[in-house]
């Protein structure tokens, strides 16, 4: 399954983050996987939570330039050598990866890895088909 | 030296005499010519033959610079186009430009009025101007050679930019004048600096530095930086180009070739005529222009006029630096744009909303520094930074297509820009109020 990833637009400027967490911490919004992509001028927060919809309600409400993305969020196994499990697999089929971060759940002893490619649902298949898991929410 | 012993020196009523003379010549020309003029004197209910003073030309309707656009291109033309020598249009406008077209009269008219201002800025035959204003459709690189020319000058035609080659050539030609906008004098001095080059050890004596507003302050750092003089010259392309006044040695006020070109100040709102000292639009009528004459144009400059017995002899009407415009008419690295141009031109891009702000500063290069910042909204925004990125880059491409300069695009997030009284501040200009401290 895909998973819903909020992407929010910041300028670099001070504070700006702490506003987010501070929408997200007193809308009651727990955060489930983030990871932040910066450029000399700006920067993009992304974001997996538990309830998005509300999210992006609050964020926008707060004046926030926020989108949904589906991302895939890959069940791999935490030893070494399983994220290369995953990446062989993607590369075996010849699937570009935009970015990719590790979450902040752990799936009983298995990590998640929150993956962006072009095409999800392309994506998604070559991972189901390899016999690997996709997590659908959190 | 005065160019003109006889004009720049002559007395107010002799002056006047000769300026209403011009003035009751041109109506009957524009009128004959013309039939933009004709229709509008007529609509306005006055004929050539209402002109018997001076202060007559309240009567006539103004011309403004839609008005020049409007009529594009030989709307405004009063002689055949195959008696024109040369053309040249507005700088850095979209779509359409003003055009000012020039018979033989009028560019020896134009040679006459820019060795006027070479020679207030102490030129004479035996100098070397280095001419960096740009040479093309634009009017500063060639009036200001006519005039180089008209007083036997040697011209240096180098043009804008390639900064060390100029600074190479200043020494090496041993410039005595170099005539530019004034931020890129201050940037020839950084670049003379990074060379090692010092200009105490050049020839260079004076600068006239035009197309752009600057202040005091400014000349100050112009002058102790490059060693030299620095001199305000003023003009524009629907009156002539430069030429239509600068500030002789005496650095106090610009005397205005009122023999050629009429000022009058007004009140922007009303239209009314102010009285001389009082400070209002800047209105002026192209007295002997045979090729785009033009009555009581609107420069939306905002000054005023007066007369002194000036140190250097000249008798001729002074106006004053410029103090602002009554516009949103930006002036940046010499070329005119509006507001309204940099959102006609995000409009077009696919997801940007016109919502932008643009700052300009002279602090980092002394050339202008112009940032757009535009907001990020939903349509425009992406996960990905290689998208946000792209966009970013064809914002920049399609304004330096668009306004021919490059202008540093900033993606802000959406509602930080300012919004005063109901209405957005577009623009904000740091150049002048950093000089002031």
């Amino acid at each position: 399954m895909k998973v819903k990833q909020i992407s929010v637009f910041l300028e670099n400027t001070t504070g700006r983050l702490a506003e987010v967490t501070k929408v997200l911490g007193t809308g009651n919004i727990n955060l489930r996987a983030i990871s932040i992509a910066d450029t000399a001028d700006f920067g993009i927060l992304r974001l997996i939570v538990d309830t998005p919809a509300k999210t992006m309600k609050l964020l926008k409400e707060a004046g926030f330039t926020a989108k949904i993305t589906e991302v895939i969020g890959v069940i791999v196994n935490d030893k070494p050598g399983g994220l290369m499990k995953v990446m062989d697999i993607f590369n075996a089929e010849g699937v570009n990866i935009e970015y990719l971060y590790s979450s902040l759940i752990n799936e009983g002893g298995d990590a998640v890895v929150i993956f962006r490619v072009e095409d999800i649902d392309h994506g998604l298949k070559i991972v189901e088909q390899a016999g690997l898991k996709a997590i659908s929410a959190f | 030296m005065i160019w003109n012993k006889k004009i720049e020196t002559m007395n107010r009523e002799e002056m006047k005499r000769l300026q209403l003379e011009k003035l009751q010549d041109l109506v009957q020309y524009v009128y004959e010519k013309v039939p933009f003029y004709k229709e509008k004197f007529d609509a306005a209910g006055v004929k050539p033959s209402d002109i018997k003073t001076l202060s007559d030309i309240a009567k006539l309707p103004f011309t403004t610079k839609d008005e020049m656009r409007e009529t594009y291109p030989y709307g405004l033309l009063a002689c055949k186009p195959e008696e024109l020598r040369e053309i040249h249009t507005s700088s850095g406008t979209t779509g359409t430009p003003v055009v000012a077209g020039y018979t033989e009269n009028d560019r020896t008219l134009w040679k006459e009025v820019m060795g006027r201002c070479l020679a207030m800025a102490g030129g004479s035959k035996d100098d070397v101007v280095q001419n960096a204003y740009g040479y093309g459709m634009f009017t500063g690189g060639l009036g200001v050679h006519y005039g180089a020319e008209a007083i036997g000058a040697t011209v240096l035609p180098v043009s804008s930019g390639n900064t060390k080659r100029q600074l190479t050539f200043m020494r090496d030609f041993k410039s005595t004048i170099l005539t530019c906008t004034p931020s890129y004098s201050l940037f020839m001095a950084e670049v003379a600096g990074e060379m090692g080059m010092d200009f105490k050890t050049f020839d260079l004596k004076a600068g006239i530095f035009g197309a752009e507003p600057w202040s005091d302050n400014m000349r100050v750092e112009i002058e102790h930086k490059l060693n030299i003089k620095a001199y305000d010259i003023y003009g524009l392309t629907e009156i002539i180009g430069p030429g239509v006044s600068c500030e002789c040695e005496a650095q106090n006020g610009l005397h205005i070739n009122e023999d050629y070109f009429y000022p009058e100040i007004i009140n922007p709102e009303t239209g009314e005529v102010l009285p001389e000292g009082e400070k209002g639009e800047l209105v002026f009528t192209t007295l002997s222009r045979e090729g785009t004459p033009i009555i009581r144009y609107r420069t939306r400059d905002i000054t005023w006029l007066f007369h002194d017995s000036c140190s250097c002899g000249r008798t001729t009407v002074k106006m004053h630096r410029l103090l602002g415009r009554n516009d949103d008419m930006m002036i940046l690295r010499g070329v005119n744009i509006f507001p309204s141009q940099i959102e006609n031109v995000l409009m077009q891009i696919e997801g940007t909303e016109p919502h932008y702000q643009i700052i300009i500063d002279r602090s980092k290069t002394h050339l202008d520094h112009v940032e757009l910042q535009v907001e990020v909204e939903g349509r425009l925004f992406s996960d990905e930074t290689k998208n946000l990125e792209k966009i970013r880059d064809i914002i920049h491409n399609e304004m330096k297509q668009a306004l021919g300069i490059s202008l540093d695009i900033k993606l802000v997030e959406p509602k930080s820009i300012e919004r005063s009284m109901g209405k957005a501040k577009r623009v904000i200009d740091k150049r002048d109020t950093e000089k002031e401290k």
